[in-house]
């Protein structure tokens, strides 16, 4: 079917045009911007492409910064938060969809309410609680309290409906166990879930910022985020050595967001609370 | 009967073997600390005291100056971006959601482009944006010769909120337009195409049949985008420390500022309940409204 050319489909063509320029060029601006010296960084009329290319960044963000060392506990904290949230979720998922059991409701009622409200508002008593359990400043302090948020649950739950309960009462007919029937029959069925998930966990942990801040303070101990955001208040006028910090915190996620978009958007659609 | 309960009993047991990892977690890092937060609400807690002070301060809080213009930011804040968001991703969604797999996911991910990126990395962008000296906005509008002199963006209190809300929206769309992509690709076409068929005009197709039902996703987009404005931090922290002259103090920001600055635990926590109560009443009218059902 061709469609005809409006006035408004004119429109609707150049804003769109317009709008994913003015998008991708925070993207855009770190990935060139980390190649340009000090000086060409800052330069008016802006240098759209760096001319004279530079590692230079890279090299100072590495060996006077411990810019690996924050990349390295940026991936182990998301990867094992990813890890520890699919483990959790996907069983009690699994059994909010098809057991039945004394408390049921009030637990899951008492999960969505608890989902309703941002994490950002007890993050005191839970900064408390981190020192309190002598963890403060390590992996953990980040990691522990972002498995109990029960989004994942709830996304499980969703995804676990899908199981036909005539799988479940067969295999139990032939003898499998509780366990064998989690990972034998329904695991399979909700591995799409498993993956919105997982990808769904990994950006958000990589990109909260707000929790690394509170929980994080010695220079070793800090993520990818939150070392350029202390780069960025110690020398703000460098633009070129945070644009490359930047990149360096930007550039896996990305990636990681490309290749799963499918699973992403999945989990979005799925994890939404309507009413 | 008997028989029934024992099962019932058993899979009770089961079932709640099956929840235990992810409950442990939950009642220690969300339930505990969300009671912890609301008893110390009433305690004068700081790093040397703790003593029960009532709703001292609750009292404290709305008496509080500051308090008070962090709370109009923030409603400046939350009335400056939903209806922006709720229209822009509708536009953008309707413009792109009968295109073809390819153009649809490419534009989900232009518009997702600046979250994935994180705060982080997207605000070092902006801050040269603005900057006064070196920044391509100063650059584009004396070029344009809409202004004449430098602007300081973020450190003139009549511009800061607002370069800070555009900032905020750049990163709030991505999540509504997949929403909304999503919802209307389950509209159903016998209907849209039924009313062409009798004459109805496309503005007359979208706000009779397509509108109604994205309703429901509308709802939800304002809610979690009020939720998230609610909560605008890291925007703050990173650039403006809430200055200045207080002029882009949100509540959380000043919520941090007393609890890991002041070390004022118990008022801050104060703070904690007010936003959470706030934000419980936006999430109660929304079921409210909608009835009891959970889609998708």
């Amino acid at each position: 079917m061709k469609k005809k050319i409006t006035p408004f489909s004119i429109f609707s063509i150049t804003s769109l045009g317009i709008l994913t320029v003015i998008f991708v060029f925070p993207f855009y601006w770190i990935m060139t911007g980390a190649f340009k010296s000090q000086g060409d960084a800052i330069k008016i009329p802006p240098q759209w492409w760096p001319e004279a290319p530079t590692l230079e960044n890279f090299e100072k963000l590495l060996i006077q910064n411990p810019a690996g060392q924050w990349l390295l506990n940026s991936i182990l904290i998301a990867g094992l938060t990813t890890l520890a949230v699919c483990l959790t979720s996907s069983l009690a998922g699994y059994v909010l969809a098809k057991k039945r059991f004394y408390g049921q409701k009030m637990l899951f009622s008492i999960f969505i309410m608890a989902m309703a409200l941002p994490k950002q508002v007890i993050i005191v008593p839970l900064v408390r609680m981190i020192s309190f359990l002598n963890m403060h400043d390590s992996m953990m302090a980040v990691i522990l309290p972002l498995i109990g948020w029960p989004f994942g649950v709830f996304l499980m739950k969703q995804f676990s409906e899908n199981v036909p309960k005539e799988l479940l009462e067969s295999a139990k007919i032939d003898g499998c166990n509780e366990l064998r029937t989690f990972s034998n029959i329904v695991l399979p069925i909700v591995k799409p879930g498993v993956a919105s998930l997982a990808i769904f966990t990994f950006i958000n942990t990589w990109n909260d910022y707000f929790m690394q801040l509170v929980m994080l303070s010695s220079r070793d101990n800090l993520t990818i985020s939150l070392g350029v955001a202390t780069l960025q208040a110690e020398l703000s006028t460098n633009y070129g050595l945070i644009m490359a910090g930047a990149a360096l915190a930007a550039v896996p996620i990305v990636t990681v967001f490309l290749v799963f978009q499918k699973s992403f958007t999945q989990g979005i659609t799925m994890g939404a609370v309507k009413g | 009967m008997k028989k029934v309960n024992k099962l019932r009993m058993r899979e009770s047991i089961v079932s709640y073997c099956f929840l235990a990892p992810a409950l442990v977690f939950f009642l220690l890092f969300v339930l505990v600390p969300m009671i912890m937060g609301a008893v110390t609400s009433f305690f004068n807690y700081t790093m040397t005291d703790f003593s029960f002070v009532g709703i001292d301060n609750y009292i404290k809080m709305f008496g509080d100056k500051v308090f008070q213009k962090s709370l109009i930011n923030t409603i400046i804040i939350v009335i400056g971006s939903v209806p922006i968001v709720v229209g822009f991703s509708l536009f953008v969604a309707s413009q792109t959601y009968e295109r073809s797999a390819f153009t649809r996911s490419f534009f989900r991910w232009v518009f997702f482009l600046p979250v994935v990126t994180g705060t982080v990395a997207v605000t070092v962008v902006w801050k040269w944006i603005y900057d006064p000296l070196s920044g391509i906005m100063n650059y584009i509008l004396k070029t344009g010769h809409v202004i004449d002199q430098n602007i300081m963006w973020l450190g003139d209190k009549r511009y800061a909120l607002m370069a800070i809300i555009i900032i905020l929206l750049t990163t709030a769309v991505g999540q509504p337009i997949i929403l909304y992509i999503a919802s209307m690709g389950n509209i159903d076409k016998s209907l849209v195409e039924a009313a062409e068929v009798d004459g109805a005009n496309k503005f007359q197709v979208f706000w009779k049949i397509k509108w109604p039902s994205l309703l429901p996703t509308t709802l939800y987009i304002v809610v979690i985008t009020t939720i998230n404005s609610f909560q605008c931090f890291s925007l703050i922290q990173l650039l403006t420390s809430g200055g200045p002259n207080y002029s882009t103090t949100t509540i959380m920001y000043y919520l941090y500022e007393q609890a890991f600055k002041q070390s004022n635990y118990g008022y801050a926590n104060t703070m904690g309940v007010f936003l959470a109560l706030l934000i419980g009443l936006i999430s109660f009218a929304q079921f409210k409204l909608l009835g009891n059902d959970v889609e998708y």
